[in-house]
């Protein structure tokens, strides 16, 4: 019988009883990085300290809380490093303008060369490809 | 005796190398140059080759004389990892690098073909710099023909995870593409140097891209398969900075090949073309900084040399300044363009070419980002899977949307509805694909969108292939058959990333994960399968020990079996798994073998996954490939006739 307690509590730690709230922690497993590895998330590390973060992000869900809370609770012991979803603050506004200023450039360009070829008479070319 | 040899070989490669360069470049034209120009390049490439078969010949023998087959070899590994361990380190990669860019240059040397001889001797000397920057870098920065005195008995090994097939591939694929990508930007600089672009410029352009294209496709794939199955987690791919490295360049090489289309076709976009040339090479420098410098905290990141990266660094500044200086002076004088409608095949490839640079760009972008901040003072922060999937992931989807119409628009001027005519059934296909994954999925809109696009795509293609077959006279067969080869390459690479864009909206969306403590006899019930541990115990390899789980799995009455292993390498500290994999057309049932729940008990801890439509992402990437292999016998029977 305590074979069989600590195989269920072994168990807790590891998956969530409702698959509901698995799949969150699953999702969020993807999200946060494991602190000791190089560039792996928890869901991918196989490190004892990703599975404790494992177990920990199981048990602020089974607390409660929110995913945002959840990302809060690691980002307030391990900084903002820990998550791969990067903050929204001053230090990344530019990254995240960057692809709207991206995007808005090469459209600039591609209006500019499509001004450029617009000839008159233009026939259409038959043929291959 | 043979490393002497090596290392004088490759010291004398790298004279010849500066000569090739100064005979194309510096000194004056003449017959009697461009001869010697032509030996210097081949006599190079042999040197090259022989420098690295002797380093090729120190892992076999496992000559511990040598600082890289100690840190990188073992006399327990087998002989094809002995082989592969050559490239599987720094040094021997660098070296590796070497050897392709000095082939690339005596194939451009011998191979003039019908390119005009000022802008082709200029390439060849590019060229001959290219692998000489290389030659010094390796030479001086990362010797692989270092002694090491005394030399130990027995080498520290190869990393193990490293130590399997498609790694052993990966890196010279890579690498393939990467260089290859140099001989584009030899060319663009030739251009530049001329102050002129001809068609015969770009048709010599075309294969060295496309070829560049093709491994890169190939090498990531295998790198991304390698992850799928050997990392025991079910992903394939993280938006980890050196995946971002080798995947800007990809992204760069897929636009220049569409772009350099255009300019052999039309005469157009000379300008955009060969500064696209200059980026993607810039990009493939990069991505060797990125991966060599130790600036990314990654597995990737053997080379913990700061002296290294600015090495590598002074080369980028130098290529790329190099680059953009002659594109700034010489731009204007490059061939005027000829005029196209903004319904046409010009403008669908410049569309083509705006998803994929603003792609590469916002990739550059996020994964410089984290440096940047934390060279500023702003702290450490991530830049990870979240960011790209929402800005890279929704701009391809928007490219893929009108890719199907870009090959049914005619140059010059096309017509957008009968384009639309005739692609009805894919976007029929699509829609159908759409209903249902949202109801299947209770309106998860997301992953059915790209399901929907993937099949937009992949229907797209065929339509296509129906519209060219129509076109063609004869019985069916001999339609087929009349059919050209650069079509079947189109298709092919276009049918290509509709079956990738699938499996991977298919994997991320839907995938299902489960751990589970199991006895042996214990039965789970897992994705529509009964997995049943049969037995444990522990088995011994060639070089390691490891403990064994076999499986049988349940489906519908068809019962299989299945193993996974966890491995102990007695040179390395942690355990590496070997996954159990079972293949079914809706998608893999992966198992990893984890720790016993708990000490002494016969239980141990199960990792299911299930990844549906996995396998399509690498028919995808194989479909790629195949249709960029297609594409290059193409244009080079096309070159070999008269």
């Amino acid at each position: 019988m305590s074979v069989l307690a600590a195989v269920v509590s072994a168990l807790a730690a590891a998956t969530l009883g409702d698959p509901a709230l698995e799949a969150r922690a699953l999702a969020l497993d993807q999200e946060i990085r494991c602190v000791q590895c190089q560039s792996e998330p928890i869901a991918q590390s196989t490190s004892d300290i990703a599975a404790s973060m494992r177990a920990a992000v199981r048990e602020r869900i089974a607390a409660g809380d929110s995913d945002d809370e959840v990302r809060a609770f690691f980002r307030d012991r391990y900084g903002d490093f820990v998550l791969f979803r990067p903050p929204f603050d001053p230090r990344t506004w530019a990254l995240w303008a960057a692809p709207l200023a991206l995007l808005a450039a090469g459209a600039g360009a591609v209006w500019t060369a499509q001004r450029r070829g617009r000839g008159s008479d233009l026939q259409p070319e038959q043929g291959e490809r | 005796m043979i490393t002497e040899i090596g290392a004088f070989a490759a010291a004398l490669a790298l004279a010849l190398s500066v000569l090739q360069g100064a005979l194309g470049i510096a000194l004056p034209r003449s017959d009697a140059n461009s001869a010697a120009m032509r030996v210097a390049a081949l006599a190079g490439a042999m040197l090259v080759a022989i420098a690295f078969a002797a380093l090729v010949v120190a892992f076999v023998r496992s000559d511990f004389s040598l600082a890289v087959v100690v840190g990188h070899s073992h006399t327990d590994k087998p002989l094809m990892y002995k082989i592969a361990g050559a490239w599987g380190n720094h040094e021997g990669s660098m070296l590796l690098w070497c050897l392709v860019s000095a082939v690339f240059a005596a194939a451009l040397a011998w191979r003039r073909g019908a390119q005009d001889e000022g802008l082709w001797r200029r390439a060849v000397g590019v060229q001959g710099l290219v692998t000489a920057g290389a030659l010094i870098y390796t030479l001086f920065l990362s010797n692989p023909f270092a002694r090491l005195d005394p030399a130990p008995m027995q080498g520290s090994g190869l990393n193990p995870l490293l130590q399997d097939p498609a790694l052993a591939a990966h890196p010279p694929m890579l690498y393939l593409g990467y260089v290859g990508l140099s001989v584009p930007f030899s060319l663009a600089l030739a251009a530049l140097i001329e102050g002129r672009a001809d068609q015969n410029w770009a048709k010599a352009l075309r294969p060295w891209t496309l070829a560049a294209w093709t491994c890169l496709t190939l090498g990531i794939g295998l790198g991304s398969y390698w992850a799928y199955y050997e990392l025991g987690w079910g992903g394939w791919w993280f938006w980890d900075p050196v995946e971002n490295a080798s995947f800007m360049p990809w992204l760069a090489a897929c636009a220049l090949v569409h772009s350099a289309i255009v300019t052999e076709r039309r005469g157009s976009f000379a300008g955009w073309t060969i500064l696209l040339a200059i980026i993607g090479f810039g990009l493939a420098l990069l991505g060797t900084f990125l991966v060599r410098s130790g600036v990314l905290t990654s597995v990737h990141a053997f080379a913990v040399d700061p002296r290294r990266g600015i090495a590598v660094l002074v080369l980028l500044a130098l290529a790329l300044g190099a680059g953009f200086g002659l594109y700034g002076w010489r731009a204007r004088t490059l061939g005027r363009a000829s005029g196209f409608a903004a319904v046409s095949r010009e403008s669908m490839l410049l569309w083509n070419n705006y998803g994929l640079a603003v792609a590469a760009g916002i990739v550059l972008i996020g994964t410089l980002y984290p440096m940047l901040v934390e060279a500023f003072g702003g702290g450490l922060i991530s830049v990870g899977p979240p960011f790209f999937n929402a800005t890279v992931a929704p701009l391809l989807a928007a490219l893929f949307l009108v890719l199907p119409f870009g090959p049914m628009l005619t140059w010059r001027v096309g017509d957008l509805a009968a384009a639309a005519r005739a692609l009805w059934p894919a976007l029929a296909a699509a829609v159908v694909t759409l209903t249902a994954t949202l109801i299947a999925s209770h309106g998860r809109a997301a992953p059915a969108l790209g399901l929907a696009i993937g099949v937009w795509l992949v229907a797209g293609g065929l339509v296509y292939l129906r519209v060219r077959l129509r076109r063609g006279e004869g019985g069916p067969l001999r339609k087929l058959a009349l059919l050209p080869l650069a079509v079947w390459s189109m298709s092919a690479a276009h049918i290509g990333a509709g079956v990738l864009t699938i499996g991977a909206v298919g994997e991320t969306g839907f995938r299902s994960e489960r751990a589970a403590a199991l006895t042996p006899g214990e039965s789970i019930d897992f994705a529509g399968r009964r997995v049943t541990l049969l037995d444990i115990g522990a088995v011994e390899g060639p070089n390691y020990s490891a403990t064994r789980a076999d499986f049988r799995v349940e489906r519908g009455g068809e019962i299989r079996t299945v193993s996974a292993e966890r491995r102990f390498y007695p040179t390395a500290a942690a355990p590496t798994t070997e996954v159990g994999i079972l293949s079914d057309l809706d998608g893999d049932l992966y198992l990893a073998l984890g720790e016993p729940a708990e000490r002494g008990s016969a239980a141990w801890i199960v990792r299911l996954y299930y990844n549906p439509l996995v396998q399509f992402i690498f028919y995808g990437v194989l479909l790629m490939a195949l249709g960029g292999a297609l594409s290059l016998t193409a244009l080079l029977r096309r070159r070999s006739e008269p």
